[in-house]
């Protein structure tokens, strides 16, 4: 696994789940990414690192092209899941993003129950069988690690939740809708010590069955949870590459002063 | 630099104060002035007799005003909040937007009066509706239309960005995102707008004055859209200026049932928003 010229020869092609070729992402004048190649493993946690406004969560969001959702947001270059490009036309946006779900930042549950929470999703894409949809917010909340704190009280108000709990159920809620990639843009920044323990060690549970991509600020928790890691600076990818050899044999300067607290 | 004399922070902090307070003061004065004027002159005519006698009394104007404001309602409701979801959560940023903006910044300005004859000559005459419920509550509508866009597109814009984020991330498309997530918590702001809205055209006279009001009918009780009716603006406004040998009381007791009424949908409004605000929060 020693790393290679080209930024993303360590990882067989049959197993990229997610890739980018020459993306480059502007807002109006202001180009946010540059020229980002990429390619990322199914069924592992690739965690994305760098200073604020560096361009990661633009980059998260390119894939589930949550960017349409602002005006001045174009995209140029392709990027692919499954060998398919999103951006082509004729893309069903919806369908992408029930395959590409995405956690944000601060838990963000509707003001319903936890039911209806979870049930959301399913409901958007069809189900509207009861014992169906039981089953499913069960085997959601169970995914989520959530289940034993709240199968007593799933008509309560999401609100009601902890912090963690919520973005438990944040995740519970898109497990629901049987996603294939989990985005994650900083999950754990509104969490508590614990609570950031336990999605932690959630993620770790849940790479079996999903590629994660986790956007991140806290480089421990990068060097804890992922296998591959990339770290952007100013729009760019500076390096790319297993998580071990990104903290502990950094190829570029910029990268190692940036792993070793020098700024950021 | 200044020629006052510099004042301690404690002291520039009560003249502040004061100011405020005197200032909502004579906002909160002239409402009850009017308020107890109005009950002062006209509360002892506000008899059993004036509200449910049909010759003498006011049940034909408030039955009038009361279809005619559920028609406004009707009309209005549908319109406005349909083109406030157009312009938050579809449109584009752009010249047409803009355009739309300004066309209905310019209705809120439009003189009540104007919009009287523009509904004589567009609903009674051109689509030959006569003078009718119908016409006047489509005038009306047209009236507290700026008013019901502004308020639910105000409503709509209340809704935390965050929640529609998590709906479109798990696959929603726009409509849907609308329907189950925004228009649910923007409900009580939108009711708001409608019943303070339905409320200001309550009290219009001119816009109905041309297009179905009437001072008295031989059937004073509208049954369809397509009737004429008798209104409490209207009403009062005929007995204030021609009709002679109206007692003073008579007419503060007419306008003070068409104030109780106006105040009446307003407190429901203020009632109903509260108990949804308390189901819903985030």
């Amino acid at each position: 696994m020693s790393s290679e010229a080209k930024p993303t020869g360590f990882i067989p092609e049959q197993e990229i789940k997610l890739s980018t070729r020459g993306l480059d992402l502007y807002y109006e004048g202001f180009q946010a990414l540059k020229d980002i190649t990429v390619s990322i493993p199914a069924r592992r946690i690739t965690a994305l690192i760098g200073p604020s406004g560096c361009g990661k969560s633009s980059f998260l969001r390119c894939f589930n092209r949550m960017n349409d959702l602002i005006q001045t947001a174009r995209v140029t270059g392709e990027v692919l899941l499954d060998g398919q490009n999103v951006y082509d036309q004729g893309v069903d946006v919806p369908l992408l993003r029930k395959r590409v779900g995405m956690v944000f930042q601060s838990p963000n549950p509707f003001p319903m129950s936890i039911y209806d929470n979870v049930a959301y999703g399913p409901r958007l894409h069809g189900a509207t069988d009861r014992s169906t949809l039981d089953e499913v917010v069960e085997k959601s909340l169970k995914g989520a690690a959530l289940w034993d704190e709240v199968k007593d009280t799933l008509q309560k108000s999401a609100l009601d939740l902890s912090g963690g709990q919520q973005q438990r159920l944040s995740i519970a809620r898109v497990l629901a809708v049987e996603p294939e990639v989990l985005l994650m843009d900083e999950p754990c920044s509104a969490l508590d010590p614990t609570a950031t323990f336990r999605i932690e060690e959630l993620m770790i549970e849940l790479m079996e069955n999903y590629t994660i991509v986790i956007v991140t600020h806290n480089m421990y928790q990068a060097s804890r949870v992922s296998q591959y890691a990339g770290f952007f600076l100013l729009g760019e990818l500076i390096e790319y590459g297993p998580t071990v050899d990104i903290f502990e044999n950094p190829a570029d300067q910029r990268t190692d002063d940036y792993v070793r607290g020098r700024f950021g | 630099m200044s020629a006052l004399p510099r004042l301690r922070p404690r002291t520039r902090q009560a003249i502040a104060f004061a100011a405020l307070w005197c200032v909502v003061v004579a906002v909160v004065l002239p409402v009850v002035a009017i308020l107890a004027i109005m009950f002062v002159k006209g509360g002892r005519g506000i008899t059993w007799e004036l509200l449910t006698s049909t010759q003498e009394g006011l049940l034909p104007a408030i039955a009038g005003t009361t279809a005619l404001i559920v028609l406004v309602a009707l009309i209005s409701t549908p319109v406005g909040v349909g083109a406030a979801i157009y312009l938050s959560e579809y449109a584009r940023r752009g010249t047409f937007v803009r355009l739309t903006r300004l066309a209905i910044v310019n209705l809120a300005g439009v003189p009540s009066v104007v919009y009287g004859l523009f509904g004589l000559a567009l609903f009674v005459t051109l689509l030959e509706l006569g003078r009718c419920l119908l016409a006047a509550a489509a005038t009306l509508a047209l009236l507290v239309l700026p008013l019901v866009i502004t308020a639910s597109e105000e409503a709509l814009r209340q809704v935390p960005p965050r929640l529609r984020e998590a709906s479109y991330a798990l696959g929603a498309t726009r409509w849907q995102t609308v329907r189950r997530v925004v228009l649910p918590n923007a409900l009580p702001g939108i009711i708001t707008g409608m019943v303070l809205s339905v409320g200001r055209a309550a009290g219009e006279t001119a816009p109905i004055l041309f297009t179905g009001a009437f001072y008295a009918l031989t059937h004073p009780y509208p049954t369809s859209p397509n009737d004429p009716f008798v209104a409490l603006p209207y009403k009062l406004f005929v007995e204030a200026t021609e009709v002679p040998g109206v007692s003073e009381e008579a007419k503060w007791a007419t306008a003070a049932v068409l104030v109780l009424l106006v105040l009446g949908l307003n407190l429901g409004a203020v009632i109903f928003r509260a108990r949804l605000r308390r189901a819903r929060r985030w």
